[in-house]
């Protein structure tokens, strides 16, 4: 019998331990995070401030729990619209073939020549940048990824005799993709929107760097490690930095390795032949 | 190709790998892929099946016409239990609950001889051997005990003692039911021992069909005869030299002008290299394609000439063997 093991109970407790943390953060004893001139500035972890103080004097402990509110949320939003859009396409494209599939491969392919960053520029620098629209930027970003995977398992199984007899037992296209083909590439699809999860809560930091991320004084993880980046603050106060950065880098390893884990265990197929 | 089918009876299509058998199979089930060119018409209980299909009759396939395909390794869906996929079909087509579903899926395994049904339908398709899915995937087809039942080589992935049982299985259900079927085979033993009528293939066309008796007593079309002579008799002695057809089945790409079995065929005159013979019979109870049939005047002297010449007009090179 497979086992999740325990590294992956690990990995979810952390993610659990996140989004608690994030979704009540407003009930939490924490320090305010916006609040400029709270405590001194750029103090060391101790007892009072977990992971010490920004160059504003913001509580760097409190800003990461913040932060993970938009951070993971931005993550979620993006690969689920990505998984939606891309992976309902991928599975129609994979399916119809033919022209359906020609023109909704020529719209991957379109998506994929733009340079990914020139896009995200192009679309938060024209609208409000909230959580919703920088999901959405980074959800647009993942379709043609995301899409081209469905599309190619969808082919996959599209081929197999189990569509036919299917077919031949009454079942109409749409039956056929939502109750055949669907269930069977859910699984890498299941896997990669833990990947692209991570991928899409890096991405937030990258959008931050160029001032491109959330708006106003709304906390993300991203603007966190910004706050902390400037030469004197690395040299000097490198927690302000590197703690933002290691939540990250813990919750995208988790991510990571729970997408394998749980493709693996739910491949019933994999013993199959 | 032109055949009928009375309700409750078995025809069987036979035919070697190539002949077009499993495309008969799915011209029936209106499967062809959209490049096919279709023409001709089936006609289900005196309805148009393509014009069913057109007007998208929810409940037809898999209720009154269903097929069970050749390979039981890829036609369950991997991801769901065996139990789940029969059960799919009842609630879809019949409205069963999910219960009752579940308990009638457990039922018809037990029925197609599935032991320990109760825990088979928690199981996925990849913890049953191949026996047993060939019986999952029948007990599907008949979850909605369809009137026609086409089966595309139900029995070539599993072993003999299993292909027996699934073929009384077959059988009876038959019987009991009243269930039409097509059994399409390339076991000339099958198809003699389970149909009551064979209509055999040959490049894609039938070339001869009758009732299963006198198409193996007295064949007319050489290709026929020829198949049947091939047969291992057990009363041959042992290392008795098989009596194979020579060359093989010509390529369909560029369908010949000729009689398709003409380049084979120890009959072979020179019209036989002309025309494609047409169909003799049709609508009878025994129809041929032949020029010369065997086991007639026409056939014989055509063999007395060509064994005397020990060349057919196609070529073939024939020395005379005493056969039966």
């Amino acid at each position: 019998m497979k086992t999740l093991g325990r590294p992956f109970w690990i990995a979810v407790g952390w993610l659990m331990l996140l989004t608690v943390l994030a979704v009540f953060a407003s009930w939490l004893p924490l320090e305010d995070p916006h609040e400029i001139g709270a405590a001194e500035a750029r103090l060391g972890p101790s007892s009072s401030h977990l992971f010490g103080t920004d160059a504003l004097g913001r509580d760097v402990f409190a800003r990461t729990i913040f932060g993970a509110r938009i951070s993971l949320l931005v993550g979620l939003l993006a690969i689920a619209f990505g998984m939606l859009v891309g992976g309902g396409l991928g599975i129609v494209a994979g399916y119809f073939r033919g022209v359906t599939d020609q023109v909704i491969s020529f719209c991957f392919f379109t998506l994929l020549s733009f340079p990914a960053l020139v896009l995200a520029l192009l679309i938060t620098a024209t609208i409000d940048r909230n959580q919703w629209t920088v999901s959405l930027t980074l959800g647009i970003l993942s379709i043609a990824s995301v899409g081209r995977l469905s599309r190619a398992n969808t082919i996959v199984f599209a081929e197999r005799e189990f569509v036919q007899a299917a077919r031949v037992l009454g079942a109409d296209s749409t039956r056929i993709i939502t109750h055949e083909l669907l269930p069977n590439v859910m699984i890498p699809m299941g896997a990669l929107a833990l990947l692209g999860m991570g991928i899409a809560i890096v991405a937030e930091g990258s959008l931050a760097f160029l001032g491109l991320s959330v708006e106003g004084d709304a906390v993300s993880w991203g603007k966190s490690i910004v706050d902390g980046s400037q030469a004197r603050d690395l040299e000097n106060n490198p927690n302000v930095a590197l703690f933002p950065i290691g939540v990250m880098f813990l919750t995208v390893l988790a991510l990571n390795y729970a997408g394998d884990r749980v493709r693996e265990y739910f491949d019933v197929r994999e013993t199959a032949f | 190709m032109t055949f009928t089918l009375e309700q409750g009876e078995m025809l069987g299509i036979v035919g070697e790998s190539g002949s077009g058998k499993s495309v008969t199979a799915k011209a029936l089930m209106n499967l062809l892929p959209r490049t096919a060119e279709i023409d001709g018409r089936v006609r289900f209980d005196g309805e148009d099946v393509r014009a069913l299909a057109a007007a998208g009759s929810r409940h037809f396939w898999g209720v009154r016409m269903t097929m069970v395909f050749q390979d039981p390794m890829t036609s369950l869906n991997p991801v769901k239990k065996c139990g789940e996929q029969i059960a799919e079909t009842l609630r879809y087509h019949l409205g069963h609950g999910r219960v009752a579903a579940m308990k009638a899926a457990t039922d018809l395994l037990e029925q197609v001889g599935v032991p320990e049904p109760g825990r088979r339908v928690n199981q996925y398709p990849h913890q049953l051997s191949g026996g047993l899915r060939q019986r999952v995937v029948i007990a599907m087809a008949l979850a909605c005990e369809p009137d026609l039942l086409i089966a595309d080589e139900p029995t070539t992935a599993v072993d003999v003692t299993v292909q027996k049982r699934i073929l009384d299985l077959l059988d009876s259900l038959r019987k009991e039911r009243g269930m039409s079927m097509i059994l399409i085979t390339h076991d000339l033993g099958v198809a003699r021992g389970r149909c009551d009528d064979v209509a055999v293939m040959y490049a894609g066309r039938i070339v001869e069909r009758s009732s299963t008796e006198t198409l193996f007593d007295r064949s007319r079309h050489p290709y026929t005869d020829a198949l049947v002579r091939s047969i291992p008799r057990i009363e041959q002695p042992s290392h008795a030299r098989l009596d194979p057809i020579p060359g093989r089945p010509p390529e369909l790409i560029d369908p010949p002008v000729q009689c398709a079995f003409a380049p084979r065929c120890r009959y072979a005159q020179a019209d036989c290299l002309e025309s494609v013979p047409p169909t003799e019979g049709v609508g009878e109870s025994h129809e041929f394609a032949c020029h010369h049939p065997a086991n007639t005047p026409r056939g014989r002297e055509a063999l007395a000439n060509n064994v005397a010449a020990g060349v057919t007009a196609a070529g073939l090179q024939i020395s005379y063997r005493k056969t039966r």
